[in-house]
């Protein structure tokens, strides 16, 4: 080490202090891009979320806000998961319409597949629609509102029609034909549904009960 | 270089899909449709020469050891102001790519491109050339998007209104009934053989031309995905 000592320290601290600079830079853009959109991611996420509320609900007038109105149900025993039921509740002035569930059918044949259910007061399905899924393309996608009308065949149906053991694909001694070929999906739908609406009966006063938070 | 040369490279003889075979992961999974095709390609290319022209202002007054970590800084912050701007208005397309939209942080055509040419280069080259290596991407990403949505759904552009928003039209093209469509197509392992098919292609499009500059005098033939 013939040179000067002081020059690698130096060099070091340049490049400290330019590094330090750029992440000062990128950290600035970004804030700024968030700050910018961040009310417009916001209010879609919103906007989409109610979108497929309407969806489930089938132009259900409903005056209420639903994702302000919200409970959360668990019931391993029953569901065969721990993982959480999400219960949206419509009301129009005051008295409740319909509720609308967000639940996982983890038994599919790839990953969980995400459902939304609506069910009137009665215990009767007004509609189902996959939110997400990872079934096989072109095989397991027919659980998809754009690729089949499979989905609508739960409409009008309750847990007395067919009887709650008869929720089941044909396959396994139940009322709904599966889908020719992917059975597995079909299997794990249909029972989710089936399960979810017994969940639906067990919880249906705590469901059906005013918010909890009244305004004055 | 020529900005010709550059254009050529870009989208011809160093095309980053069928020449370098770089970001492969982003190209196979993401291509089962034109849509979603377009929307990463289009995404890439945006931070492409974002990124090519910040990295060439800067790049030669960077100290060598964080000139890397100064770019890997500069693309990332990038890529999310993209996310960030696709996610606010255009939700739709944001969704179907997922996690491929950060992922273009990982696309080693980006860093490629900052450190191999951008850094050195002036800025109206290195602009030119972000935009023709993520032109050369994107029409690798249509072409792969297109024929497999062609053959395992059996329609063109089925998913554009992610892109157009609802003034755009909604169903695109139907060939035919996409039950009856060639599932393999849409599936990873479809992906790496008609982007082999489309490598074998250039591949032979390449040795007819140097047969004919060479005066053998070969006829020209466009074998590949006509055979698919």
């Amino acid at each position: 080490m013939a040179g000067n000592p002081e020059r690698p320290a130096r060099r070091t601290a340049r490049a400290a202090i330019v590094l330090a600079a750029a992440a000062i830079a990128a950290f600035g853009l970004v804030a700024v891009v968030h700050e910018a959109t961040r009310d417009r991611i916001a209010a879609t996420a919103r906007a989409r979320e109610l979108a497929r509320f309407d969806q489930v609900l089938g132009g259900l007038p409903h005056d209420n806000d639903l994702l302000a109105d919200t409970l959360t149900l668990r019931d391993p025993e029953l569901l065969g998961t721990t993982e959480a039921v999400t219960a949206y509740r419509a009301r129009f002035h005051g008295q409740p319409v319909a509720v609308v569930l967000e639940f996982g059918a983890t038994d599919g044949y790839s990953g969980s597949i995400r459902l939304l259910l609506a069910v009137a007061p009665d215990g009767t399905v007004l509609g189902v629609r996959t939110v997400s899924h990872h079934e096989t393309p072109g095989l397991g996608d027919f659980i998809d509102a754009g690729k089949s009308d499979w989905m609508q065949r739960f409409s009008g149906k309750s847990l007395g029609n067919p009887a709650a053991a008869r929720w089941r694909v044909r396959k396994d001694g139940g009322e709904f034909d599966q889908y020719t070929g992917a059975t597995i999906t079909s299997r794990a739908v249909v029972g989710a549904i089936g399960r979810t609406l017994q969940l639906f009966a067990r919880h249906r006063d705590e469901l059906l009960a005013a918010p909890a938070t009244i305004q004055p | 270089m020529t900005p010709a040369a550059i254009l050529r490279a870009g989208f011809r003889d160093q095309n980053p899909g069928l020449v370098q075979l770089l970001g492969l992961c982003p190209l196979l999974a993401v291509t089962t449709s034109l849509g979603s095709g377009l929307g990463l390609g289009l995404a890439t290319l945006a931070v492409l020469i974002a990124s090519n022209g910040l990295v060439s202002l800067v790049g030669r007054s960077l100290p060598a050891e964080i000139r890397i970590a100064v770019f890997v800084l500069l693309i990332a912050a990038l890529v999310t102001a993209v996310e960030l701007a696709l996610a606010a208005w255009l939700p739709g397309l944001h969704a179907a790519l997922g996690i491929f939209l950060p992922l273009i942080v990982t696309n080693c055509l980006v860093l490629a491109r900052a450190e191999a040419f951008a850094s050195r280069q002036p800025v109206g080259d290195a602009l030119l050339d972000g935009f023709a290596m993520g032109g050369g991407f994107l029409v690798v990403l249509v072409a792969l998007g297109s024929v497999r949505e062609v053959l395992g759904r059996g329609s063109l552009g089925g998913d554009l209104h992610l892109l157009l928003g609802s003034g755009g039209p909604t169903s695109g093209l139907h060939l035919f009934n996409g039950q009856h469509g060639f599932l393999l197509a849409l599936l990873p392992p479809g992906a790496f053989i008609l982007l082999g098919l489309g490598l074998a292609w250039r591949q032979s499009c390449q040795a007819t031309a140097a047969a004919s500059s060479a005066g053998t005098g070969v006829t020209s033939g466009m074998p590949g995905e006509a055979a698919s």
